[in-house]
């Protein structure tokens, strides 16, 4: 609110700084207010915990393709850091797998792919592309980078506490999450519940500000149908985030209090450990978290998914030349998401035995929204008929995650069906599917995202060679590893031993050498997926100084507003105030001396 | 380019950006706090028969002072009709109004608080004690004229304490659900309009002693986290409310649009926080 009055207008013919006293590196890159600088921020650390995530994710590979075999390179590492509880001889304990798996969908959720697809890529772009100077509380802004930043440290940190990281899985299931570790009362799971707080709140002060910012600072002639639709995606995000995330903070509470102050919200009545009877009082309900936990989680998987779905329908329009195909009916189709996703949260919960009649509602629900969800994806796909493609890296990434999200999309109706979730619920037929949505769906399309925008934000383009070495490795080794899981979970693999399945096979119900020997594959693709993010890491911090400088303030030919400002866009965005005379993706327009006409061009 | 509709409201909306931020922000506490009111609904009719003594349904009930809870009801409706006076002073410029308004306004909070206070040191010190022959009573203990807080059996035993003095509750007929059967003695000291039934009680008859703590049962843990964290949005409230009424009114000068758009989000704020106990109040003290 009183930063505004900070704020310069720069008008034209002037340098867009100009009287500005150079801002201190505290003021310019740890406490900015500036929406592009604390973009950058989340996107610099939610890239930090993507690959951390991905290695816990590497060693638990490791231990499910050679169980009880010491880790290479970090085995001793691990030892040493972390005890001989975990890590006995670089041997990966059960113990530290379960932390890992924890830790890894914790992480990856919560600290890389939100963050990232939401405060990145929605704090640099949204304000760019609906002609804002800024976000409508700047201060505010910063403080939920800070709040984030802080949950990271928090979880980062529960690794090194005696008895190490939360164990009980990213849903952390009461009691297993509350009883996990009778020794320590500041236990991992206490850390957990802390940097989940800091998170949600980080989230929450998050969505206030994005949706304030596009209700209120769109610029003049800026309608609600001539937004760009990656802006809708991260409109309905924001009130998915804003209404879901604090029952899970009410949850979180509630299990911190069942952790440190022995309630039992949680706890229910005769509860028995190999230890004898829990000493407390009882009378709570282990449903009651499940209902609350996936009453987040599903709307979750949506703030996964749409931000990424708005990032390739940008790709995809800027590629083909030709306008979004159904614009209008992908936006009321977010909008049909965004309500459904908070009545489907039970069809996690089949499992819980909850009745033929509720189950038949969330069948219902679960059916009903996997139908907006489709048009957005059929709407994209007819957008490629007729179009003069362009095959550049991010409209690669952005065409893989088509059939890819397709792939997650259409595997999950079995899992919404009672029946067949009966059999497949504890299966790796759950991990490939969720891993097909979020994997090669949402990070190819941040991925995208990423190649896409990053010439605004450095001014220099991230060189194509490598980029397309980044995708076809990415796209082929993703497929390898996770449509072998399919194979495994509908044989009956269960998805939580953490030696790779070998103690469920042991007994000869349904042994199969081939099964187990799957793997061994899979992990040999794990570490291809890692070989083939090299080029990636190099080509992003490579490109800063020595990438080719982008041909214009406009490379791509765009017609959003983000690529009408100077190249990066000066503090307060726009040298003047932008006018929107048209809708978003007018490209090949009939008669224009262009075959791209930008939203801000008069006529 | 600056931030527009900072302080006057952007037409199309007809509101200012803080306005837009407020109500989202309340949106998300009435999600808070509606998760912890479905929590209670099925905590509660999930309670096991013969989870808590003299109560049919397990749910305690008829533990907590109706008038005290009335009387803190009352202070903070109070507060929230000044807060709007508060704010009508400004729009009529008058500053000095404001600021008297104001002051009851936190003057009420900081009351409810310590109110609150007391009731919860009066739970402390309130005990549920379950004896060797299964029969089960509440009540304050005597312990040299006083009931000590967050006691346990242990540490009645540590004391070397052999007999404990009890000042049993006598249940008011109310807190019996319709068709108990209700003991003669305990009627009979109600007709009296008794409160108390002094006993003596053997500890080495108690099988279990504790407090009126949130580990004792999920109705405390409920009763505890919920108010806890209603209180904790009365004393944020109070903190902004008295920040503008005495250190944030320079901004009155130089900019008193701002300024009077400052004290209708504050109050906003202050209005949930006074609805959200107009909630909690009849659920957990009368329902």
């Amino acid at each position: 609110m009183q930063t505004a009055t900070s704020h310069q207008t720069a008008g034209p013919g002037h340098a867009p700084d100009a009287g500005h006293h150079d801002p201190g590196f505290l003021t310019k890159y740890i406490f900015s207010t500036d929406h592009k600088m604390i973009g950058i921020q989340y996107g610099l650390t939610s890239l930090a915990f993507l690959f951390f995530g991905f290695l816990l994710m590497m060693a638990m590979r490791w231990q499910l393709a050679y169980p009880q075999t010491a880790l290479p390179l970090i085995g001793g590492l691990l030892e040493k850091v972390l005890g001989s509880d975990m890590a006995q001889g670089g041997i990966m304990q059960a113990d530290l797998y379960n932390a890992f798996g924890a830790m890894h969908g914790t992480i990856m959720v919560f600290l890389a792919i939100v963050p990232l697809a939401f405060g990145a890529f929605g704090n640099y772009v949204t304000p760019l592309q609906i002609g804002a100077p800024d976000m409508a509380f700047p201060r505010l802004n910063m403080a939920s980078y800070h709040l984030y930043f802080l949950g990271g440290v928090v979880m980062l940190a529960s690794f090194f506490i005696p008895g190490g990281a939360a164990k009980s899985g990213w849903t952390s299931y009461s009691p297993l999450a509350t009883l996990a570790d009778p020794v320590n009362v500041i236990d991992g799971q206490t850390l957990w519940l802390v940097g989940m707080v800091l998170l949600i709140t980080s989230s929450l002060l998050g969505a206030v500000n994005f949706i304030t910012t596009i209700i209120q600072l769109r610029a003049k002639g800026m309608t609600w149908m001539r937004l760009p639709f990656f802006v809708w995606a991260q409109f309905v995000t924001g009130f998915l985030l804003l209404l879901a995330f604090p029952p899970l903070e009410a949850a979180g509470l509630m299990q911190l209090a069942d952790n440190v102050l022995n309630t039992s919200f949680f706890l229910p009545t005769g509860l028995v450990t190999t230890a004898g009877p829990v000493p407390v009082s009882g009378g709570g309900s282990p449903l009651l978290w499940q209902h609350l936990f996936w009453f987040l989680a599903h709307p979750e998987v949506y703030v996964l998914i749409l931000p990424a779905m708005g990032v390739v329908a940008e790709i995809i329009a800027n590629n083909t030349r030709k306008p979004l195909w159904g614009y209008r009916s992908m936006v009321y189709a977010v909008l049909a998401i965004g309500f459904l996703a908070f009545i489907v949260w039970a069809h996690h919960m089949y499992m819980t035995g909850m009745g033929t009649k509720i189950a038949t509602f969330f069948q219902t629900t679960t059916m009903m929204i996997s139908i907006p969800s489709v048009i957005i994806l059929t709407a994209l796909f007819i957008s490629l008929w007729g179009g003069s493609i362009r095959i550049n890296t991010p409209m690669l990434f952005a065409l893989a995650f088509l059939p890819m999200f397709g792939i997650g999309g259409l595997t999950g109706l079995p899992l919404g069906l009672n029946a067949t979730d009966l059999y497949l619920h504890d299966s790796y037929y759950v991990i490939a599917h969720f891993h097909y949505v979020v994997a090669p769906g949402t990070i190819f399309g941040l991925f995208a995202g990423v190649y896409y925008w990053y010439p605004k934000i450095t001014g220099r383009m991230m060189n194509e060679l490598l980029g397309k070495i980044h995708f076809w490795g990415s796209l082929l080794f993703m497929n390898l590893i996770f449509a072998p899981m399919f194979i495994q979970g509908i044989r009956g693999m269960s998805r939580r031993m953490y030696d790779g399945g070998a103690t469920y096979f042991q007994d000869g119900v349904g042994a199969d050498p081939a099964i187990l020997g799957l793997n061994v594959k899979i992990t040999h693709a794990a570490f291809g997926l890692a070989l083939f993010q090299l080029p990636f890491i190099f080509n992003f911090f490579w490109s800063i100084r020595n990438g080719k400088k982008s041909p214009s303030d406009n490379p791509w030919e765009a017609t959003t507003l983000e690529w009408q400002t100077p190249t990066p866009p000066p503090h307060g965005n726009f040298l003047t105030e932008p006018t929107v005379y048209r809708g978003p993706y007018e490209y090949s327009v009939p008669g224009a001396k262009k075959d791209f006409t930008p939203q801000g061009q008069p006529g | 380019m600056e931030i527009p509709y900072v302080v006057k409201p952007r037409p199309d909306t007809g509101l200012y950006n803080a306005k837009v931020g407020i109500w989202l922000f309340l949106a998300s506490e009435v999600m808070l706090f509606g998760a912890f009111f479905s929590a209670y609904i099925l905590l509660r009719v999930t309670a096991e028969q013969g989870f808590w003594p003299d109560v049919a349904t397990g749910w305690p009930h008829g533990l907590l002072n109706i008038p005290i809870g009335t009387f803190n009801t009352a202070v903070l409706i109070s507060s929230s009709v000044t807060v709007v006076m508060a704010w009508m002073a400004l729009r009529e410029n008058n500053f000095a109004k404001f600021r008297n308004f104001m002051i009851f306004t936190v003057a009420c909070a900081l009351g409810f608080l310590v109110i609150k206070t007391f009731e919860y040191k009066e739970k402390f010190g309130h005990y549920v004690i379950r004896l060797n022959d299964g029969k089960a009573l509440t009540g304050h203990l005597d312990v040299d004229g006083k009931s000590p807080l967050f006691w346990n059996l242990a540490a009645v035993q540590e004391k070397g304490i052999e007999t404990l003095k009890v000042q049993v509750d006598i249940p008011n007929k109310y807190r019996f659900p319709v068709g108990m059967h209700i003991p003669d003695e305990i009627h009979k000291a109600h007709t009296e309009g008794r409160h108390h039934d002094d006993r003596e009680i053997k500890v080495s008859d108690i099988e279990s002693l504790k407090a009126f703590i949130p580990s004792t049962h999920p109705f405390f843990a409920i009763y505890f986290t919920m108010t806890f964290l209603h209180g904790l949005h009365v004393l944020g409230g109070a903190l902004v409310l008295a920040y503008f009424a005495f250190v944030g009114t320079k901004l009155w000068k130089t900019d008193p649009e701002q300024f009077t758009n400052r004290i209708e989000v504050g109050g906003l704020f202050w209005h949930f926080v006074d609805l959200v106990w107009i909630f909690l109040f009849p659920v957990v003290y009368l329902l």
